[in-house]
C-alpha cells in the first residue's frame, strides 16, 4: 500500500511523468488486448484484399500484399516494444555492472572502461549496425535484432552510471558505511543502488528509446527481420513500395502514429524521472 | 593547448579508425565463418552475364589478398594496408566502379545537406530552448516546451514523411525526390543551384524539425540551471539589460555543453540523415548506402561505414580542438 | 499592523533627527512590507520595516537566517521575484526619488548607479566565460557610460587599484582568481559608477577568515572615499562590531532594535537582542551565533501581538495581544518591545 502510494506521489509531482506513463500503458494494453478482437493471421500476407483505404471493415485499410493494417499494428507493436525492452535491458544491465564496478572500483579499471566508452560513443552506432546486420541478413529475427542493437546499447549508462557513482563514493554515506565495516559489494547494493533507482529507472527509459529508434532505423533500410511485421519493417516495405506517391498514406502514417506515441511516452518518462532524480531542475517553468 | 594532448587525441582517432576498420573485416568472418563478398562474388561468377571478363579479375585479385589459402593475419594485413590507402576496392554491383568514387561522388551532397540543417537545427533549437526556460520570457514561448519535446522525440526520417506528404505530395511547393531535376544539367549555373536547392528543402526540414526539438530540450534544461546562477542574479542587481544578461551571461553560458553535445550526438544526426536521404532519394552517401544494401554490394557497404566512421571522428577531434576557444576553463593543459 | 502605536513612531524620526546632530538622512524607510505567496498563505518576510539610513554611514542588519534580511536589500534593488511582491512602504531618497515607486527602467537605471550591491557567494558571481575588465567595461557601458577602448581600460585600471587589485587582473577570467580576488573585483565592479548606497548581503561569509578582515577593510576605505551608505548584512557578530557604526537587529521579518553598535552590542534593550549577544561565545563578542532556544519563527502562522513572545523568557501576558512599536530609549536607539512602552500598568509585572 506504501509503496502505492508512493507510486500516486510521485505521478502528481510530475505531469510528465504520469503522461509518459499513461501513453505506454495504451501501447502494452493495445499489444495485449489487440488479439482479443482483432485476427492476428490477418496480419500475414495475402489474407485480404491488398490496397484498401480505411474503412470499417479495415479501420487502418490493407497494404500492397494483402495484410489488414490493424492486425498488423496489434502483432507489430509488441514485437517492436520487445526488442526495445530486452536491448534496453540489457544494455542498461551491463552499463549498471559496468558502471558501478568501474566507478567504485577506480584505477587502473576505471581509466580502461572510461577511455573505452568515450571512444565508441563517438561512432555512429547505427553506422556499425547495419555492418554487422548486412551480413547476417538472412538470419535475423526479432530476438537476434534485440541482441545486435543491444550490443552498443550498454555505453551511454555505463558512462553514467560510473558518473553518478564516482559522485556518490565521496558523500558521507558512503564513508560511513566503509567505516562500519561494510564489504565493497555490500556498499554497492544497500548503500550505492538504491539511491540511484530514479537515475536507473531514467537510464532504462532512455535505452529503450534508442534501441526502438535503432531497430525501426535498421528495418527502414530493410535490415530487420524479413517475416515479422515490426512496425519498422512496415514502415519499409511502404517506403519501398511508394506507398507515399501512390497516396496510400495510411500505410506510413499509422505506423508512424504508433511509433510516435512510443517514443513521446518513453521521453516524457525518461524527462519526468530525470525530474524527480534532480530536484535542481524541478519547476522549471 | 599543448603537443602532448594533440598528439593523444590524433592517436585516439586513429585507433578509433584502426577499430572501425577491424570490425569491417572480422565481424562478417566470425559469425558464420563464411565471407560474404566471396559469396556474392560467387555468385556474381557463376551467373556469368556483361561483364564476365572484369569479375574474373576482381575474383583473381580478391583471392590474392583474402584467399582462404591465406592465413587469416594476412588477409587482416592487406586489408589494414588497402584501408590505409583509402582503398575501397570496386563495388560488387556497379563494377568497374570504385567505392571510394561512388562515395566521392556522394560526399558533397550529404555533407551540404547535413552541414546546412544541422547549423540551422542547431541555432534554432538552442535559442528556442534558452528561450522557453528563461524566466522573463513571455509565457507562450515557455509554453513551447511539450510541442518542442513531441518534435524531438520522432526521428527525422518519419517527420520526412510527414512534411512530404504535406508540402511535397498535397501542396506541391516541394520536388518528392532527388537532387536535382532529372533534365537537369548538373552545371555550375544559377539555374542548377536554385534547382538544387528547391530540391534540399524538403530532406532538410525534416531534419532541421527533429534538431529543433533535440537541441531545444538539452538548452532548456541547461538554461534551467544557468538562470538560477549568482552572476546571473548580480547582472540583473547591476542594472544590465535583459537582453544582455539573456545573451552574453545566459545563453552564452548555458550553450557550453551544447557543444559538447553536438559532438556526441554527431553520430546520430548521421544516423538520421542516411535514412532521410533514403526517402527523398536524395543523392547522398544514405542512398548510396541503401542501393548498396539491397544489392548486398558488401564492398560499398563497409566503404561508407568506414567513411562515415572516419568523418565523424574527424569532425569530433576538431570540435575538442576547438572547445577551449569557447570555454576559458578548458585548456587542455593537463589531460583534461 | 500599526493600530497600536502610530503615533509615537512619527514622533521618533522627528525626533531622531534632532539627535544625530550632523548626519542627514540619505534614505527613510517607511513601513517596508515584502510578502510571499505560498501555498499555505502569505508570509510578511518584511513586517513594517521603518528606517533612516543617513549620509555616509555604516549600518549593520543582523539577525537568525530567515528573519527577512535579504529580503530587504533586495526589495531596495526592486529585485524580489514571484511569489514575494513588496506590499507597501516607500523608501525615499534625499532627493526625493521612492525607489520603490520607480518605472521598470528607472529600476534598472537605478541600480549601480545609485544602489549598488556587493554578492554574498562571489565564487560564482562573475560571468566565467568574460575577462574582468570585460565584465566591468561592459556594466557600464550598459549604464550609458561612454568612451573609447583605451579610456575603459584606464577606468578599469584605476578601479581594480582601489579595491587593491592589480591592473593585469582586468586581463583575467574569474576562474583564474581567487575567491577573496573575486570579491574584490566585484567591489570594483560595484562601486564603477560611484553609487550612493552599496549593499552587502554578507560579503565575506565564504571566505577564510584573514580575506575577510580584508576585504571589509577594503570595503570601509572605499565607504570612505566614496562618502557612500554602506548597508551591511552580517552573522559574524566581531565583523559587524569593528564595521558598523549603528546596527539594526531583525526577527521574524521586523526591526527590533537599532542603536549604535556600542549600546546595541553592550547594552541590548530587547530580550531577543539580548539572548543573540549571550549566544555568542562572550571573548570580545566575536564569532557567529548559532540562534537562540525555542522554535524558530514560522511565517506563515505567525503568533499574535510581539512575534518574539513564544520564546521571550521575559513575555507578559499582554505580549500576545499588543503589537509592539518603536520605542525611543537613548539618543539614536530604539528598541520595539512592549517592556519599553509607556503603558507602566502593565510593564511592571517583568
Ligand atoms: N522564494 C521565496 N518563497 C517563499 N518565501 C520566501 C522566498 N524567499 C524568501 N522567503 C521568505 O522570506 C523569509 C526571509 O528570507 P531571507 O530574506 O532570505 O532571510 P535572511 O536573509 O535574513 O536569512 C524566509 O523566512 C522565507 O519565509
Ligand atoms: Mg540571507
Amino acid at each position: 500500500m506504501r509503496r502505492f502510494d508512493q507510486v500516486v506521489y510521485y505521478l502528481r509531482e510530475s505531469p510528465m511523468l504520469g503522461a509518459g506513463t499513461l501513453l505506454i500503458l495504451f501501447i502494452v494494453l493495445f499489444g495485449t488486448l489487440g488479439p482479443v478482437f482483432v485476427d492476428t493471421d490477418m496480419a500475414q500476407p495475402l489474407s485480404t484484399t491488398p490496397r484498401m483505404a480505411p474503412s470499417w471493415e479495415h479501420p487502418f485499410g490493407t497494404d500492397d500484399a494483402g495484410r489488414d493494417l490493424l492486425a498488423v499494428m496489434v502483432v507489430g507493436v509488441p514485437l517492436t516494444m520487445r526488442v526495445g525492452l530486452l536491448a534496453g535491458a540489457v544494455g542498461l544491465g551491463f552499463g549498471i555492472f559496468l558502471g558501478f564496478t568501474s566507478g567504485y572500483l577506480g584505477g587502473t579499471f576505471d581509466t580502461v572502461v572510461r577511455g573505452f566508452v568515450d571512444t565508441l560513443l563517438t561512432v555512429p552506432g547505427l553506422v556499425v549496425l547495419i555492418s554487422i546486420a548486412s551480413t547476417i541478413r538472412e538470419e535475423i529475427s526479432v530476438n537476434i535484432m534485440a541482441m545486435v542493437v543491444a550490443s552498443l546499447a550498454w555505453m551511454w549508462p555505463t558512462r553514467v552510471i560510473r558518473a553518478q557513482v564516482l559522485t556518490m563514493r565521496e558523500r558521507a554515506y558512503v564513508q560511513m558505511a566503509k567505516l562500519n565495516g561494510m564489504s565493497d559489494t555490500e556498499i554497492i547494493w544497500k548503500e550505492l543502488f538504491p539511491n540511484l533507482l530514479p537515475y536507473l529507472a531514467a537510464l532504462f527509459a532512455n535505452a529503450v528509446n534508442w534501441a526502438i529508434l535503432s531497430s525501426i532505423g535498421l528495418e527502414a533500410l530493410g535490415l530487420g527481420p524479413q517475416n515479422d511485421p515490426t512496425i519498422g519493417m512496415t514502415i519499409y516495405w511502404a517506403i519501398t513500395f511508394s506507398a507515399l506517391i501512390r497516396g496510400m498514406w495510411w500505410w506510413w502514417a499509422i505506423p508512424i502514429f504508433f511509433i510516435g506515441l512510443v517514443f513521446v511516452g518513453l521521453l516524457l518518462i525518461s524527462a519526468g524521472l530525470d525530474e524527480l532524480a534532480n530536484p535542481k531542475q524541478r519547476k522549471a517553468v | 593547448m599543448n603537443w602532448n594532448y594533440i598528439v593523444r587525441r590524433v592517436s585516439l582517432f586513429l585507433v578509433v579508425v584502426w577499430a572501425a576498420a577491424s570490425v569491417n573485416f572480422f565481424v562478417p568472418r566470425l559469425g558464420t565463418g563464411r565471407d560474404p563478398i566471396r559469396e556474392k562474388l560467387g555468385q556474381l561468377a557463376a551467373s556469368g552475364g556483361l561483364r564476365q571478363d572484369g569479375i574474373e579479375a576482381m575474383v583473381k585479385a580478391y583471392q590474392a589478398k583474402f584467399g582462404l589459402d591465406r592465413p587469416l593475419y594476412e588477409q587482416y594485413w592487406n586489408f589494414l594496408a588497402d584501408t590505409v590507402r583509402l582503398d575501397l576496392g570496386y563495388s560488387l554491383a556497379n563494377y568497374p566502379a570504385r567505392v571510394g568514387d561512388l562515395i566521392g561522388n556522394a560526399m558533397p551532397w550529404t555533407i551540404g545537406l547535413m552541414v546546412i540543417s544541422v547549423l540551422i537545427g542547431f541555432a534554432i533549437g538552442t535559442l528556442m530552448g534558452a528561450l522557453s526556460a528563461w524566466p522573463g520570457s513571455p509565457r507562450w514561448v515557455r509554453g513551447m516546451a511539450v510541442p518542442l519535446m513531441t518534435m524531438s522525440a520522432i526521428p527525422p526520417y518519419l517527420l520526412g514523411l510527414i512534411v512530404l506528404y504535406i508540402l511535397g505530395l498535397k501542396l506541391k511547393l516541394f520536388p518528392l525526390s532527388g537532387g536535382y531535376s532529372p533534365g537537369m544539367l548538373a552545371i555550375a549555373s544559377v539555374d542548377y543551384y536554385i534547382d538544387v536547392v528547391h530540391h534540399s528543402i524538403l530532406p532538410a526540414l525534416a531534419i532541421v524539425l527533429q534538431a529543433v526539438g533535440f537541441w531545444a530540450l538539452g538548452m532548456r534544461g541547461m538554461m534551467v540551471t544557468t538562470s538560477g546562477e549568482d552572476y546571473i542574479a548580480l547582472a540583473e542587481a547591476n542594472g544590465l539589460r535583459n537582453r544582455t544578461i539573456f545573451l552574453r551571461f545566459g545563453l552564452r553560458n548555458a550553450m557550453l555543453p551544447q557543444f559538447t553535445a553536438l559532438g556526441l550526438s554527431l553520430a546520430n544526426v548521421v544516423a538520421g540523415q542516411v535514412i532521410v536521404e533514403v526517402i527523398f532519394a536524395y543523392p547522398g552517401i544514405g542512398t548510396v548506402l541503401f542501393q548498396a544494401i539491397q544489392a548486398s554490394d558488401y564492398t560499398v557497404i563497409n566503404g561508407v561505414v568506414l567513411i562515415l566512421i572516419m568523418a565523424i571522428g574527424l569532425v569530433t577531434m576538431i570540435m575538442d580542438f576547438l572547445y577551449p576557444l569557447l570555454d576559458p576553463r578548458i585548456s587542455h593543459r593537463s589531460g583534461t | 499592523m500599526s493600530g497600536v502605536n502610530t503615533g509615537s513612531r512619527g514622533a521618533i524620526s522627528a525626533e531622531d533627527l534632532s539627535m544625530s546632530e550632523t548626519r542627514e538622512v540619505m534614505l527613510d524607510i517607511q513601513g517596508l512590507e515584502v510578502h510571499f505567496e505560498t501555498r499555505r498563505g502569505i508570509a510578511r518576510a518584511v513586517n513594517d520595516v521603518d528606517l533612516q539610513l543617513y549620509k555616509g554611514e555604516r549600518f549593520g542588519l543582523v539577525g537568525e537566517s530567515g528573519s527577512g534580511k535579504t529580503t530587504m536589500i533586495l526589495a531596495l534593488l526592486r529585485m524580489i521575484k514571484t511569489p514575494g511582491f513588496i506590499a507597501g512602504g516607500r523608501a525615499v531618497f534625499d532627493d526625493g526619488t521612492d525607489l520603490l515607486r520607480l518605472s521598470p527602467e528607472e529600476v534598472r537605471e537605478n541600480r549601480l548607479r545609485r544602489v549598488a550591491m556587493v554578492p554574498q557567494g562571489a565564487m560564482n558571481s562573475l560571468n566565467p566565460v568574460m575577462r574582468i575588465g570585460q565584465q566591468i567595461t561592459l556594466t557600464m557601458r550598459e549604464h550609458g557610460e561612454e568612451g573609447t577602448k583605451v579610456e575603459f581600460q584606464d577606468r578599469v585600471a584605476q578601479l581594480l587599484d582601489q579595491v587593491g587589485l592589480k591592473p593585469e587582473v582586468a586581463q583575467l577570467y574569474p576562474h583564474e582568481l581567487s575567491g577573496g580576488m573575486k570579491q574584490r573585483a566585484c567591489i570594483a565592479q560595484a562601486i564603477s559608477l560611484s553609487p550612493r548606497l552599496i549593499l552587502a548581503d554578507e560579503p565575506t561569509s565564504a571566505l577564510d577568515v584573514v580575506v575577510q578582515r580584508q576585504i571589509m577593510q577594503t570595503l570601509r576605505q572605499l565607504q570612505l572615499q566614496l562618502d557612500a551608505t554602506v548597508l551591511l548584512v552580517g552573522h559574524d557578530m566581531g565583523l559587524m562590531a569593528q564595521f558598523a557604526e549603528r546596527v539594526g537587529i531583525m526577527y521574524g521579518g521586523k526591526l527590533v532594535e537599532v542603536g549604535a553598535v556600542a549600546d546595541v552590542f553592550r547594552n541590548p534593550q530587547h530580550p531577543y537582542t539580548q539572548l543573540l549577544i549571550s549566544s555568542i561565545p562572550s571573548f570580545e563578542r566575536r564569532g557567529t551565533f548559532k540562534g537562540i532556544p525555542g522554535v524558530g519563527l514560522s511565517l506563515l502562522d505567525s503568533p499574535t501581538g510581539c512575534l518574539f513572545h513564544p520564546r521571550c523568557p521575559q513575555a507578559m501576558e499582554r505580549c500576545s495581544r499588543d503589537e509592539p512599536g518603536l520605542t525611543q530609549l537613548g539618543p539614536g536607539q530604539h528598541v520595539s518591545c512592549l517592556l519599553y512602552e509607556k503603558d507602566e500598568s502593565h510593564a511592571t509585572s517583568a
